[in-house]
């Protein structure tokens, strides 16, 4: 008997004139109910894990049709955590749309933050500051680690390896201790503004991070030690789900599930912005798309952005008192000293306020390398403060497209792997 | 960031290829954007998924745009991209909104375009003609107050919040199951009688 799953059958919604629903089932024509051949066991049935199950990483749910152990066909459910997101910012001055962009894939806030400020900035042509850029990339190789951290400690517990989430969860701590200091909030950080940040980093920042890059490859080397060639681990995850560079170039991954089948794409060094082509890092490539190979970029990103945030430092010593936001008041609201004393500041910050910042008519897609793939913001403007419309392209939800094709033939158990492998935060495949 | 205003060298080659189906072009931020004609856009985008020289074998995204002017058609945006090449492209085909939203399917071309596709007729309504799994994918599958990024649907929804409550507590449970599990579900024999006879009354989703 075969394990693999006939083609994906094709779903018609609709019923037919005794109203059954009108696709035929995989699996129908081969044996009449309750005559299957048990080679396996091999019992039929309908598996719903989720929408509330911790190995579902968030409100999914997955229909599994199996037949013994072997899933024949998953049906994933989206939408319970739909927002319209892309909706309310239809209806938000631009700067008031980066708090919704917090809550969209909420483990990497401030990479969404930046993402979204530097898809206005390039709406408008605005060329931020140097220094702006420095801790911009600061902030996105931070969330980097957060997001890499919390997906290996979850993947972990989900294969049944309890210590390095305790691991994770801690080194984890320390940046979110960070990012309070800087943002004053550990999720919902809203980090930029259009044309420069919300706030400078405070005193002691620097030192903290600077501790950070220094102690965090110990754990690094720990989980290095506890992972990479522990039996169990290679054997849960070597092999399974595996997608080749076609197939994942095809099913429009991007991200370390596309880099672990081998593509060699990384949006960082191949449309290069807040000045990534100057810091020496490495983009790490997998062969086999499975698993393992997943967790393997992860890590080493995880090094990479270390790597990264120490030179971004190094950066930021010579640019002490360099100014974050531009000189422009139709974007940059004047401090609230000068809006209260000045005249012409007030006038201003009332303007802006009230009627926010105006991109000229015309559109823009800026797509940025986040932990979870290529998160890309397409904006449309009429000349207004508020876009005709703004489009999100979500790396999770276009990742996790790709899972009905890998669960196809594995085993039920197989199915949690794969899901924790796909990275996917359901904030922002729901949106 | 610096502001690219050249055209794409895919411009001058797809209307070359397929002259007056090619409406337009331009230039937006450095983005070059060129319309096809709905009748040929299938065509287009397979061309330039496979033509050498153009090898754009990587769709970033699918997506659809209406604007405020309610004269102006609504569009369906694909962003594509060449792997082998690093260039990328934005493809439009307006969709008169007098006439009913329907361009031909690209999972035949790409299959990431699969969810992205539910998503935009979820979201818009275009028809995805020769999709093969076209239903809701964000809203459930008997959602009956429209498409919620149209401009006409008002931010908080047609219906009311009581209506909302009611139709959610009046639902069947075979509502919430998708057709597809229905189906599997039926062929094993595995629906019970008073659900059968529900569907087989047409009655699937809310009781009135």
């Amino acid at each position: 008997m075969s394990l693999r799953t006939v083609e994906m059958a094709l779903a018609t919604p609709g019923l037919d004139r005794e109203g059954r629903p009108i696709r035929v089932p995989v699996g129908a024509g081969r044996a009449a109910p309750g005559t299957y051949d048990d080679d396996f066991g091999a019992e039929h049935m309908l598996v719903n894990i989720g929408p509330q199950h911790p190995a579902t990483h968030g409100v999914l749910r997955l229909v599994l049709e199996m037949e013994g152990e072997t899933v024949k066909r998953c049906i994933p459910h989206l939408g319970y955590l739909h927002s319209g997101f892309e909706k309310l910012g239809e209806y938000r001055h631009y700067n008031q749309i980066i708090p919704l962009t917090d809550r969209t894939d909420y483990l990497s806030p401030m990479a969404n933050n930046v993402g979204l400020a530097l898809a206005v900035e390039k709406l408008m042509g605005l060329q931020i500051t140097e220094r702006c850029q420095v801790l911009r990339v600061i902030a996105c190789e931070m969330s980097r680690i957060i997001s890499h951290l919390v997906w290996l400690g979850t993947t972990g517990i989900d294969l049944g390896a309890f210590t390095p989430f305790l691991w994770s969860f801690q080194e984890r701590e320390r940046i979110y201790n960070l990012q309070e200091m800087w943002t004053g909030a550990r999720l919902t950080t809203s980090l930029t503004r259009v044309g420069g940040l919300m706030a400078d980093i405070p005193q002691g920042f620097e030192a903290g991070l600077r501790e950070f890059t220094r102690t965090f490859p110990d754990t690094l080397r720990e989980v290095d030690t506890m992972f990479t060639r522990n039996a169990i681990w290679i054997g849960r995850t070597q092999g399974v789900g595996v997608l080749s560079a076609e197939e994942a170039t095809n099913h429009s991954l991007s991200g370390p599930m596309l880099r672990a089948s081998g593509v060699d794409y990384d949006v960082r060094k191949d449309r290069p912005y807040l000045g990534y082509e100057t810091y020496d890092f490495d983009v790490p490539i997998g062969e086999h798309g499975d698993i393992y190979d997943r967790y393997r970029i992860r890590l080493e990103e995880m090094w990479q952005a270390n790597r990264i945030l120490e030179q971004a430092l190094d950066r930021l010593a010579g640019l002490a008192g360099a100014p974050i936001n531009l000189d422009d008041p139709r974007v940059i609201l004047p401090p609230k000293s000068r809006a209260m004393s000045d005249m012409e500041a007030m006038i201003f910050h009332f303007k802006q306020v009230m009627e926010g910042v105006k991109p000229p008519a015309g559109e823009a897609y800026m797509g940025i390398e986040n932990p979870k793939g290529e998160l890309g913001y397409y904006f449309v403007s009429d000349g207004t403060a508020k876009p005709v419309r703004w489009r999100i392209r979500p790396p999770s939800f276009i990742n996790l497209s790709s899972l009905p094709r890998m669960c196809e033939g594995a085993l039920l158990a197989d199915v949690i792997a794969i899901n924790a492998s796909v990275d996917i935060v359901m904030g922002e495949v729901d949106r | 960031m610096t502001a690219v205003t050249s055209v794409s060298p895919s411009v001058p080659a797809l209307r070359a290829e397929f002259g007056p189906a090619i409406e337009r072009h331009l230039v937006s931020c450095g983005d070059t954007i060129v319309y096809a004609s709905k009748a040929r856009s299938h065509d287009v985008l397979g061309w330039l998924k496979d033509a050498p020289g153009q090898q754009y074998d990587y769709l970033t995204d699918v997506t659809a745009v209406e604007y405020r002017d309610s004269e102006r058609p609504l569009e369906v945006v694909y962003q594509l991209r060449s792997l082998p090449r690093r260039a990328d492209l934005r493809v439009k085909v307006a969709l008169d909104k007098q006439e009913t939203l329907e361009v031909r399917s690209v999972v035949d071309l790409w299959r990431g375009a699969d969810w992205l596709e539910r998503e935009a007729y979820d979201m818009f309504g275009i028809v995805f003609l020769g999709h093969p799994d076209l239903r809701r994918i964000l809203m459930w599958e008997t959602y009956a107050e429209g498409y919620p990024l149209r401009k006409d649907f008002p931010l908080r929804g047609h219906f009311s919040r009581a209506e909302q409550t009611r139709q959610a507590l009046a639902a069947n449970p075979e509502a919430h199951y998708s057709l597809e599990e229905l189906s599997i579900a039926d062929s094993f024999d595995e629906l019970p009688p008073d659900m059968r006879e529900r569907l087989a009354r047409g009655e699937r989703g809310f009781l009135k």
